[in-house]
């Protein structure tokens, strides 16, 4: 089948482990105001690409995934193209490459749990980005509730899918201790974290916004201070 | 016979009446396998000699970049007496000149050439050296300017051929300078009077010219124990420690220097090699770590300062004032067993002992299997002083064996029995340009009848203001570059001839085989503007633009096209082919002196001047814009990431270029991973 996508980057160091092969998935039903990829927003834009072709392109890299690398699929929001990243992860999976999927959750309902099952058997570890601990201020940032993420979190360390927890600390929004006190007491629930990872707010995609004439809500908002990125990761358990 | 010098050697082939060093490396070199916690940081002496040295560095910079230069003592290996930094701190000793940072005075090359740097930095030439040099003799310059055909100089000023080295030295010939410690002088001018006696018979021309060169080797080895007696040192026989042999070694470079003002000086492979005379000392007692990489590091320092007095475009050209000594490092072993030793660390941890610098410019031979320990200490070293070239050793080490090393930054050649012939670019965008454009320069005019300069015969340029028919344009394309490619074969012919005539290499070339392999290394640039430029031709539709005189002065893409640099095998295969096919051109013709043809891909900077001599091209570049350094995809156009940019270059094959192929490529900590 085919998917929409928006890009790839052949050289993701950021991304999951080791060197990876990106795919960026055009459409994304969120609207964080700190999203660095707003080009990406639009449902049924980008490229349609068939999942032999997307295969056959990032596998060209195979020699690099030596060092525990693979293909990440981000987005956008993968799991709204969840038969295609299915059957394009399976198909990476035969050539004995692994994938991760670097997703929201957003996509997750819990009274139709096991509606990603099949893309999940296919995804050897869930890149997973929890916006905001708090669903009110998560409502605020993102225009949506956070009870289906967390509960796809949850879902995950049941089923035993590994993890990586990540978080963006935006000075004003998710850079406070007490939310951060909450979310590491969330994140300690979990028994499949494989590591937590905090990323600092940047402004790199602010361009794009003017690009796109969307307004650009965090405009006075500057990315945090060393001292606030190390305080954040002492709070989440951050290993070196 | 075996000198009491080589006693603790083993013996071989080497040892048994024949010059052969990569045999004495391989019976007794020590393969180190280890980390680099046995490093040593500098000692005093060092610390207090690199002080000195930046201090003239500052002065020099303060002075509009140089310091002193001579104008009036021709430079030859004992032209000048001994020069020192502080005599009493030097372990390795010898200067270009009788003072640091003065700048010796190099006529051979052309005198007009040497009076114009000094010039710029405000000295004169001595008016007597002016009148020796024009009226008694003559320079390689006016040798070849003497034979230059009007057509030559025509692509000479419109650059469609560029950086030619017909007004200064050729470089790039690499001496097997370890000879110099491993045999001793005497030995070496011994086995080249028994070659000079082979070399009998019909007196062709060409017998002739080996006598003559002959003869001419063996008065530079003589010259060089003269030049080693200048400073008290005696090198005829064979260096007994690790410091005799770095000073014989050092003084078979200062030589080579002295005599040369080669637009790049490198100085070889030699770290191993030295390893075997610092571990024997390290074995008996007599060399501790410090001491070993003292005089590493001193010998280093002294590579530093290597300086040559030129014109200021040269130094635009190559955004700085390089010299190119390239030392290679590591690699392994046709046998399997790593060349890595201990002193392939201790030069590289100069870097840190006395920081960061270009020159030498070392170079790590990079293979799949050097060992984990080696990797390691490189990529921290890199991290940390961002000073080391790789190359691939996989690539290299099938055709060259295992006793190459890089001259300049990317050409190799076995030491001592390869040498090659400079032969700077070709200029594959503009000569598209001409293509279309029937051999009329775009940018340059006619000096009699201002009309655009007719460079090659006149060719059928496209005609028309429709699109550009890709049939058509490669149909045209491939006449212009079998005149190119001619044209430029010739006029290296003619270059080297004079070279070899006006302004030979006798100590470098007494430090190689006398049966040497020559390499005829020929060069192009703005392979990825031409590739991306026919790409668009393609797959877009390009409508010439033309001035009032009806030449094609810019173009109007419509729609998008692949472009070089994205692992699109549809834009990849034009670059492919055009390699393949304009060596194949090149190859087609008769070379100097039976020299093997080869081509490279490596613009390192000059891309930026050859830009500027590059009018509007079909893949949307402006007339005057940088072309992208070497195999380089355009600046901006490699949009699907650093692996895809990486992988569009790997497809070029390298053995038709096999004088190399470079991608300048850089990254910061950021886009490898998380900032800390």
């Amino acid at each position: 089948m085919e998917g929409y996508i928006h890009s790839f980057e052949s050289f993701g160091t950021v991304d999951g482990p080791g060197i990876r092969f990106v795919v960026f998935m055009q459409g994304c039903p969120m609207r964080c105001k700190y999203c660095h990829n707003p080009d990406t927003w639009t449902f049924g834009a980008g490229k349609k690409y068939s999942a032999e072709e997307v295969a056959k392109n990032a596998l060209r890299y195979k020699n690099y995934f030596t060092g525990g690398g693979g293909i990440t699929v981000s987005g956008g929001e993968p799991m709204a193209q969840a038969a295609f990243v299915g059957e394009l992860f399976a198909l990476i999976k035969r050539a004995g490459v692994s994938t991760a999927l670097d997703t929201s959750g957003i996509m997750f309902d819990i009274k139709d749990a096991h509606r990603f099952d099949g893309l999940l058997a296919v995804t050897d570890l869930v890149l997973l980005d929890i916006k905001h601990i708090d669903d009110g201020e998560h409502r605020k940032l993102t225009g949506h509730s956070n009870e289906n993420i967390l509960a796809f979190a949850r879902y995950l360390s049941d089923i035993g899918k590994d993890m990586w927890m990540r978080h963006v600390l935006v000075p004003g929004i998710t850079d406070n201790d007490e939310y951060l006190h909450r979310l590491a007491g969330f994140i300690g629930t979990l028994r499949t974290v494989r590591k937590v990872e905090v990323l600092p707010y940047h402004t790199m995609g602010v361009n794009k916004y003017k690009s796109l004439g969307i307004d650009y809500a965090l405009k006075d908002t500057q990315p945090p201070t060393k001292e606030r990125v190390l305080n954040a990761r002492a709070i989440l358990g951050v290993k070196k | 016979m075996f000198y009491k010098q080589w006693e603790g050697f083993n013996p071989g082939k080497w040892s048994d009446d024949e010059v052969n060093v990569r045999d004495f490396i391989q019976r007794n070199y020590t393969p180190y396998e280890g980390d680099d916690s046995f490093l040593a940081g500098p000692t005093e002496a060092t610390k207090k000699l690199w002080g000195e040295i930046l201090d003239l560095s500052a002065k020099e910079r303060e002075a509009g970049g140089v310091l002193k230069a001579d104008t009036k003592i021709v430079s030859t290996l004992t032209s000048h007496g001994a020069g020192y930094i502080d005599k009493e701190l030097e372990k390795i000793v010898g200067l270009q000149t009788d003072e640091p940072f003065k700048r010796s005075l190099q006529p051979f090359g052309g005198i007009k050439m040497a009076e114009q740097a000094l010039n710029m930095y405000g000295y004169e030439l001595d008016p007597e050296v002016k009148t020796i040099f024009t009226k008694y003799r003559k320079t390689h310059n006016d040798g070849v300017y003497d034979a230059y055909t009007p057509e030559m100089r025509r692509a000479r000023t419109a650059h469609i051929l560029t950086g030619l080295p017909d007004t200064y030295g050729r470089g790039r010939i690499v001496g097997d300078y370890r000879r110099v410690a491993l045999y001793g002088v005497d030995y070496l001018i011994e086995q080249k009077k028994k070659d000079k006696d082979l070399i009998d018979g019909d007196m062709t021309p060409d017998r002739v010219r080996d006598r003559e060169e002959l003869s001419e080797q063996i008065k530079a080895l003589g010259d060089l124990k003269k030049m080693a007696e200048i400073y008290g040192k005696d090198i005829s026989q064979p260096a007994s420690t690790a410091q005799e042999a770095i000073q014989a070694l050092y003084f078979g470079y200062l030589g080579a220097v002295k005599d040369q003002n080669g637009a790049a000086m490198s100085i070889g492979r030699n770290s191993t090699f030295l390893d075997i005379y610092i571990e024997r000392d390290i074995a008996r007692g007599i060399l501790t770590e410090v001491e070993a990489q003292e005089l590493i590091d001193q010998f280093v320092m002294k590579l530093r300062i290597v300086k040559f007095m030129r014109i200021k475009e040269y130094n635009e050209l190559f955004s700085g004032d390089p010299t190119w000594v390239t030392e290679s490092i590591g690699g392994m072993g046709v046998d399997g067993r790593t060349l890595v030793t201990k002193s392939s660390f201790r030069i590289l941890h100069t870097l840190k002992n006395l920081g960061p610098a270009p020159e030498p410019n070392l170079t790590v031979l990079w293979s799949k299997r050097l060992p984990a320990g080696f990797k390691k200490f490189c990529a921290e070293t890199s991290i940390e002083t961002s000073a080391i070239q790789y190359e691939s050793d996989d690539l290299m080490r099938p055709e060259m064996g295992d006793d190459y090393c890089i001259a300049c930054c990317v050409s190799c050649m076995r030491v001592g029995k390869d040498m090659q012939f400079f032969g700077a670019r070709a200029n594959l965008a503009k000569c598209l340009l001409y293509a279309i454009n029937g051999g009329k320069d775009e940018l340059t005019k006619d000096k009699k009848t201002g009309k655009p300069l007719q460079v090659s015969p006149m060719f059928a340029p496209v005609l028309g203001d429709g699109p550009l028919a890709y049939d058509d344009v490669i149909v045209k394309y491939e006449q212009m570059m079998d005149w190119l490619a001619r044209l430029y074969v010739n006029t290296l012919n003619l270059i080297h001839y004079m070279h070899d005539k006006y302004s030979y290499e006798a100590l470098e070339m007494a430090l190689h085989d006398t049966n040497v392999r020559r390499f005829f290394a020929t060069g192009i640039a703005g392979l990825s503007c031409a590739v991306d430029s026919l790409s668009a031709i393609k797959y877009a539709k390009v409508y010439p633009i033309r001035n009032e005189e009806g030449l094609v002065v810019d173009f109007r893409t419509e729609g998008e096209y692949p472009q070089y640099g994205n692992n699109d095998d549809r834009a990849d295969e034009i670059a492919v082919w055009l390699v393949k096919t304009f060596m194949n051109k090149v190859k087609s013709h008769y070379t100097y002196r039976q020299s093997v043809p080869t081509m490279s891909i490596l613009t390192i900077t000059s891309n930026v001047v050859y830009g500027k001599k590059t009018g509007n091209t079909p893949d949307g570049r402006r007339a005057g814009q940088p072309l992208a350094p070497g195999a380089n995809p355009m600046h901006g156009r490699d949009k699907s990431g650093a692996l895809a940019s990486l992988e569009s270059v790997a497809k070029l094959p390298y053995e038709y270029s096999r004088d190399g192929i470079s991608n300048t490529f850089s990254v910061t900590p950021a886009s490898l991973g998380k900032e800390d």
